[in-house]
């Protein structure tokens, strides 16, 4: 596999890694700062390349472990009190005095299976991600971007897996009514 | 039987861990008698595999999905002073 000059890494693969780290932290400058440190880091491993993957698959390999670390810091520096908000986000979509029944009944979406072959749709699915609470969101994708299990990702978020779970839940009701909003509900596509 | 919201929850709650056998017979039940909560699974479910192919494939659009021009130009400067 060919490796390509350190100059040449910006341009070939400074964007891909920037919306890898953007997406998975919802902080635009905060993934610069790991963009720049996962070239920095690659610099230095250079050598140690073998080449057995791409240039990409190397460095994307780099950012991920930097990203977690990331994680890792920022996130114990909150009060969990502040991760877990307040229970009142999942009450307000529920009818108490009727049952707990839910007050805008989720739609038949028809055939959502559609809509990823949709470039507009990924341009909503984007913004559905960046309207969640930033810490539901870095929890919500170092699960599901990352692939974290749960333990594993618990103790990175130094959470525990009930917390875990409950903010999981939430990122998962806002995005499904995101998505609901701002793409399904609009008619045909 | 369980609640809507409780539904909602163990269905959320499926894709993160295995569910009990009452956990499931439970939701079963509510699925059988609540359209709202069948859509809510099926939502769930689509929410799974559009995140799968978002990490897979990294659909390109135009929201921030560019380094600025100025951390270009910092990035630049760095790698000189470490090359």
């Amino acid at each position: 596999m060919p490796f390509s000059q350190p100059e040449h890494w910006l341009e070939q693969h400074g964007d891909a890694l920037y919306r890898y780290a953007y997406f998975r932290l919802r902080d635009r400058a905060q993934a610069e700062d790991l963009v720049q440190e996962t070239f920095i880091a690659a610099l230095q491993a250079r050598q140690r390349f073998a080449g057995r993957s791409s240039e990409r698959t190397w460095l994307i390999g780099i950012l991920k472990n930097k990203l977690v670390d990331y994680l890792r810091k920022s996130f114990r520096e909150r009060p969990l009190a502040e991760l877990i908000e307040n229970e009142s986000e999942i009450d307000v979509l529920f009818d108490a005095s009727a049952d707990d029944h839910w007050k805008n009944p989720p739609a038949d979406w028809m055939n959502p299976i559609q809509a990823l072959e949709s470039k507009q749709f990924w341009k909503i699915f984007m913004e559905c991600i960046e309207a969640l609470p930033v810490r539901q969101a870095q929890a919500f994708s170092l699960c599901e971007l990352q692939g974290l299990e749960g333990e594993e990702a618990c103790k990175v978020l130094g959470i525990a897996t009930t917390n875990l779970w409950v903010m999981m839940h939430r990122a998962r009701l806002r995005l499904r009514e995101c998505l609901e909003t701002h793409w399904f509900s609009r008619g045909a596509r | 039987m369980l609640t809507c919201k409780q539904t909602a929850q163990l269905v959320s709650l499926s894709y993160d861990k295995r569910l009990s056998w009452p956990e499931q017979l439970g939701v079963r039940i509510h699925l059988l008698f609540c359209d709202a909560c069948r859509h809510f699974t099926r939502h769930m479910r689509f929410l799974r595999e559009a995140t799968r192919r978002f990490a897979l494939e990294q659909p390109e659009t135009d929201n921030h999905a560019r380094l600025s021009p100025e951390a270009i130009e910092r990035i630049t400067l760095t790698l000189k002073q470490h090359g």
